[in-house]
């Protein structure tokens, strides 16, 4: 199997990181190398195995459904790089 | 009492309770050798001086009947703490500071310890040196120029060194036991459910543990106990009996099964690494335990499934760093155009490459042929284990395929650095608690761990195993202070 640029362009995009030539071609070479030795997987035969989707088997907890922290707008808003009132602000959307 | 950074977790609770040291003593020969090892790079954030406040505090109204009164102690940068900084080793969280506490912190202060600072480690937790920092790498107590392992790495170097009495790193693949290996001390992971999440920053969700670091097996015992517990805030956190564990601590482990797995004998294997593991199937029978040789067949699947799972959780964890909740931002023509350079100045190489990798394998087209087949192989890796312990009651390890490198000496080979987990990475898909002893050392004079895994929910057991063990082994680090001018 071969990553080419053009996978690694289209994954750049579905992960929203930018990446330019020279990076994408040594992301390529490195991703590559990595899938190769993932190959390995294909030596196992799995078709009647089931597949682990939880490490803890238990049944998840039910909780009743209160509100537990309350008024914490403002923390919540605390971090963003750039905010106006109770809101994030991002590059305008709609032209 | 010039020594007292030399002094175990278990004497400095006994000093302080006996009043033979004061909070403020303590406190203050770790700050003082803390800001005499700068060149170790082994914090990212230092809290010295409300560190001091709090323990002149602690003096003022001490309270002994808390299990940690009136200790400092550094923890991971990927814990959140409130009010202080955490950046998770990465440029994108440079700037983040928590309106919450981690969970597994907020117990460890509830039993009176003081928070030191925080510690550095490989971005995001990804990585086997501590290379892959935005705050640059860590230097090994151990010697110069020599990685502390990773991802854990600020933590073991703090230990090893005597920066911090004892301290808590997160394993995802080996990221507690990997470092405590090369640095010559303990680390324990404990099993997936043992201690919350809530408040790590999240890494792959079905795999990591956070668990204590310490120079000993007795230290790594009572602070597991402070950070073990049930929390609903974390849904796959498990209700299960937790012991006293450092109260029950026995080194009595006569007639114990010990299962000696004959795949972890790999190609390419150091014949010291193999020697060390011959010495500690003795040590296990000098003990009065006896070894028993089974099978885990799929371990070398281990890896590769790893490689899948863990980069598929990884990139949808890290999908929320996207410039606009918290974090990093970079300038963008529009909305996309800003979280598609947010996200490529903030990430570092080995992040990226860890997003692009689960993107793909989650992407369309590939998941049932990489992701659902991870999941199946998991599978499998775990019913190894499952069928092992119906003979065994803990199985014995060497901990890492080698002893630590040179920085610099695995950076530009991705599957070369992975191959260091391919010990520890199984532990983690199975869930299950491995603790991590040095147990010897290599011909430069490096230390060497040995690794013993343990049903889920039996860390008692394999502390016990460690404990007996610690005693004949009689392991010394040899720490030269070769950073203090």
């Amino acid at each position: 199997m071969s990553i080419d640029l053009k996978t690694i362009k289209h994954i750049s995009k579905l992960a929203r990181i930018s990446v330019d030539q020279q990076r994408a071609e040594k992301l390529a070479g490195d991703l590559n190398s990595i899938f190769d030795f993932i190959e390995k997987l294909n030596e196992l035969k799995t078709d009647n195995v089931e597949p682990l989707t939880s490490i803890a088997e238990t049944t998840l907890k039910l909780r009743s459904d209160e509100v537990k922290s309350k008024n914490i707008r403002e923390q919540i808003i605390k971090n963003s790089p750039q905010n106006n009132e109770d809101y994030f602000v991002v590059p305008k959307v709609i032209e | 009492m010039s020594d007292i950074t030399k002094q175990s977790l278990t004497e400095l609770v006994e000093n302080i309770k006996n009043k033979k040291l004061s909070s403020t003593d303590v406190t203050k020969a770790f700050i003082d050798r803390s800001e005499k090892s700068v060149e170790l790079n082994a914090y990212i954030t230092n809290d010295f001086t409300s560190a001091l406040d709090k323990a002149k505090k602690f003096d003022q109204k001490p309270n002994f009947n808390l299990k940690l009164p009136g200790i400092p102690m550094a923890v991971k940068d990927l814990f959140c703490t409130k009010d202080i900084k955490t950046t998770a080793g990465s440029k994108i969280l440079n700037n983040f500071v928590p309106t919450y506490e981690s969970t597994v912190t907020e117990n460890i202060w509830n039993e009176g310890a003081i928070l030191l600072g925080k510690l550095n480690c490989d971005e995001f937790a990804m990585g086997s040196s501590n290379e892959t920092s935005f705050f640059g790498n860590v230097q090994s107590p151990i010697d110069k120029n020599l990685v502390p392992g990773g991802s854990s790495g600020g933590s073991a170097s703090a230990v090893a060194g005597q920066l911090t009495p004892v301290t808590i790193g997160t394993d995802t693949g080996g990221s507690i036991r990997q470092p405590a290996s090369f640095t010559g001390i303990v680390g324990l992971k404990p099993t997936y459910g043992s201690c919350s999440r809530y408040g790590i920053v999240a890494f792959a969700s079905s795999l990591d543990q956070a668990g204590p670091m310490a120079q000993n097996v007795k230290d790594c015992a009572l602070l597991h106990e402070v950070i073990s517990s049930y929390d609903p805030k974390d849904s796959t956190s498990i209700e299960f009996k937790r012991n006293h564990y450092s109260k029950e601590l026995t080194n009595n482990i006569k007639g114990k099964k010990i299962g000696i797995p004959k795949e972890y004998r790999v190609d390419g294997m150091p014949k010291e690494i193999e020697d060390l593991w011959q010495k500690g199937i003795q040590y296990i029978k000098d003990c009065g335990a006896e070894t028993i040789d089974i099978s885990l067949p799929n371990t070398s699947y281990a890896l590769p499934t790893y490689y899948i799972v863990a980069p598929a959780e990884a990139s949808s964890n890290l999908a929320r760093y996207d410039g606009v909740k918290y974090g990093f931002r970079a300038k963008g023509e529009n909305l996309i155009d800003m979280y598609e350079k947010t996200r490529s100045e903030g990430f570092g190489a080995e992040v990226q490459r860890r997003i692009m990798i689960g993107t793909y394998v989650l992407s369309s087209g590939y998941y049932d042929a990489y992701y659902l087949k991870a999941q199946k192989v998991r599978k499998l890796i775990k019913n190894d284990f499952d069928e092992a312990y119906k003979k065994v009651d803990a199985i014995l390890t060497p901990s890492t395929p080698s002893s630590a490198f040179k920085i610099g000496e695995k950076t530009n080979d991705p599957v070369s650095m992975y191959l260091n987990d391919i010990f520890t990475v199984p532990v983690n898909l199975a869930g299950l608690p491995g603790i991590s002893i040095p147990a010897g050392h290599d011909s430069k004079g490096y230390p060497l761990g040995l690794q013993i895994i343990g049903k889920a929910f039996d860390e008692q057991n394999i502390l016990n195993i460690a404990y007996a063990m610690e005693e004949k082994i009689n392991f010394k680090n040899k720490i030269t202070d070769w950073w203090i001018k």
